[in-house]
């Protein structure tokens, strides 16, 4: 970034912020949009517009070690990731590419090295981002999974309390309801797409709890969690126009605005304060302002979105696949669904719904032999440590009760440590037990279409078969 | 040589002998104690062995490093005495000392 475009977007943050109590958030975003437009016009694009096409990834072995470039968003999709990354871990542990189209980084592919990056955040900060590419030009939103200590510290424990263990033992019987009610819906006589009626659905409604979002529109947060992760010039994602996420963010800003003013007059007439998102924002002294913080604002709504959206729905069905490749692990299962914790870890460790996070060098740094300088990209592949043999014996394989499976580093480690983690371990718990109360058998009736991202470890299509519990033994 | 106790939120008590020179996590992951997760083996990385140690104990566990004390920032049910099992190495002076496990780890 040139140090003028840097000074335009920093003008640009403080001129939102000092409008923001006159100009309504999704008015002064619309703006933004076409004073993007007009910039981009003026001085044409500060990078051109990224759109990927899919080919074939060829054999890392017929590759040179320079010429491995794992932010190529269909690795994941055409399976190729495992032995990509199985030979950086063996040959180039911390590895550089120059061209990728996302510019030079580095990757981190080891547990050990990953472990170390995530806990120094004294080296490494995670600002200004944590994906690869860069967020579309002009909405760089602030969220505290991208801000160092203090700033993070202040902000995530402002709303950490959402998603706290003792919050949560009071939804579990909702989340329990929900689960089942959801199950029950589904067909029996014929296969089905489980991503749509179930994952997304199931995590849809929690968000909507969690947000206390109007419970009939709950399928616009996952929209929006959708095209926000899906940026292509972010995550290589399938959305390329960047127009569509300067709308998004003025809806999401509309809807989340009056959300706010309306509990903020509800508080006012002297009704309790719930203990949603929004309310917990608002009883914080260091956030009881943030709507006139207005990238601020968006940043966090937008990461709560994202953080509870991409991740447990492809755990959710990222479950089915695996159970579905090891098929003796749920024979295991069900012979003792008292594995049922652990094997909720194995899954997340197996699937690792989030590929890495990004961090950038704040001084130059030795590790594994090289050195990564100051102001370089650093990757660091969780996906790739969680099948690092150094540290899990057979890592490929899923093994509902493999000892050190709460090791996985799906949720990261250090400051950044999943906050929803305790959720996402209930969601997908209750997930389980209400499966095996109802189902003898689920059965992937087709190869699974897997999503284009170098971020998201997801699925977008999962089609199944149900086999439902002999009727004399069911309930 | 010495003996431990670990009270759990629900007051149930475990008695565990230990060796002088390993962590009061390894020690409870080692005689299985319910509460005590250690996710990252040791790191102070994951917030997972929180443990509530006693007023008269507290001082003579030490003080908690900068590392611990940011992710101690962290922790939702935080009080005066609190540390990261996993940073505390005992010694032979800590036979007898009690430490108390929260409701929820992070």
């Amino acid at each position: 970034m040139s140090t003028q475009s840097g000074t335009f977007d920093d003008l640009q943050a403080r001129m939102i912020n000092a409008t923001a109590k006159v100009v309504p958030m999704h008015r002064q975003i619309q703006g933004l949009k076409h004073l993007m437009s007009a910039k981009k016009a003026i001085f044409g694009p500060r990078r051109p517009m990224t759109e990927f096409v899919e080919k074939p990834i060829p054999d890392v072995s017929t590759l040179s070690l320079e010429d491995i470039d794992v932010s190529n968003p269909f690795l994941y999709r055409q399976c190729q990731w495992l032995p990509y990354f199985k030979r950086l871990r063996d040959e180039a542990p911390v590895h550089y590419q120059k061209n990728s189209p996302f510019g030079p980084f580095w990757s981190v592919t080891r547990y050990d090295d990953i472990l170390f990056v995530d806990k120094s955040h004294d080296l490494f900060s995670a600002e200004p981002q944590i994906i690869l590419g860069d967020p579309p030009e002009g909405l760089s939103v602030e969220m505290f999974i991208a801000m160092d200590p203090p700033k993070h510290d202040v902000q995530r424990s402002s709303v950490q309390g959402v998603v706290a263990p003792k919050n949560l033992k009071e939804m579990e019987g909702l989340i329990r309801s929900r689960t089942g009610e959801v199950l029950d819906s589904l067909p029996l006589d014929r296969p089905f797409n489980w991503v749509p009626v179930v994952s997304k659905e199931l995590t849809g409604r929690m968000l909507a709890t969690l947000l206390d979002f109007p419970y009939e529109e709950r399928h616009k947060l996952v929209e929006w969690s959708d095209r926000m992760a899906g940026a292509a010039s972010a995550t290589g994602g399938e959305y390329a126009d960047e127009s569509i996420m300067f709308d998004d963010a003025a809806d999401m800003a509309r809807s989340f605005s009056k959300l706010w003013r309306d509990k903020e007059a509800r508080r006012a007439a002297g009704e309790e304060p719930g203990f949603d998102l929004i309310s917990l924002l608002q009883s914080n002294e260091d956030t009881k302002d943030l709507i006139n913080r207005p990238m601020e604002f968006i940043g966090n709504l937008t990461l709560l979105i994202i953080g509870g959206n991409d991740t447990t729905r492809n755990s959710m069905s990222g479950g089915l696949v695996a159970m579905n490749q090891f098929p003796e692990e749920f024979k295991k299962l069900k012979a003792k669904p008292e594995l049922i914790p652990n094997m909720v870890s194995e899954i997340i460790r197996w699937q690792t719904p989030l590929a890495y996070m990004r961090r950038i060098a704040k001084q130059d740094v030795e590790l594994g032999g090289q050195t990564i300088k100051k102001g370089d990209r650093v990757v660091m592949w969780y996906a790739s440590g969680n099948r690092d043999e150094r540290k899990f014996d057979n890592p490929d394989q899923f093994i509902i009760d493999r000892k050190d499976a709460r090791n996985h580093m799906s949720f990261g480690y250090g400051v950044h440590r999943c906050m929803g983690n305790r959720l996402a371990e209930l969601q997908l718990r209750i997930l389980w037990e209400e499966i095996l109360k109802r189902f003898d058998n689920i059965e992937v009736v087709e190869e699974p279409r897997r999503v284009q991202s170098n971020f998201v470890r997801g699925y977008s299509e999962l089609m199944v078969k149900l086999t439902p519990k002999d009727k004399k033994e069911a309930r | 040589m010495g003996t431990i106790t670990f009270i759990e939120h629900d007051q149930t008590e475990h008695v565990v002998k230990f060796k002088a020179g390993c962590s009061v996590m390894q020690i409870a992951v080692d005689n299985a104690i319910p509460g005590i997760d250690g996710d990252c083996g040791g790191e102070c990385a994951c917030g997972t062995c929180h443990v509530i140690v006693s007023d008269d104990w507290f001082r003579k566990t030490g003080t908690p490093g900068d590392d611990e004390e940011q992710m101690l920032s962290m922790t939702p049910e935080r009080t005066g005495t609190s540390r990261f099992s996993c940073q505390i190495v005992v010694t032979d002076e800590m036979d007898g000392m009690t430490v108390r496990l929260p409701e929820f780890q992070m």
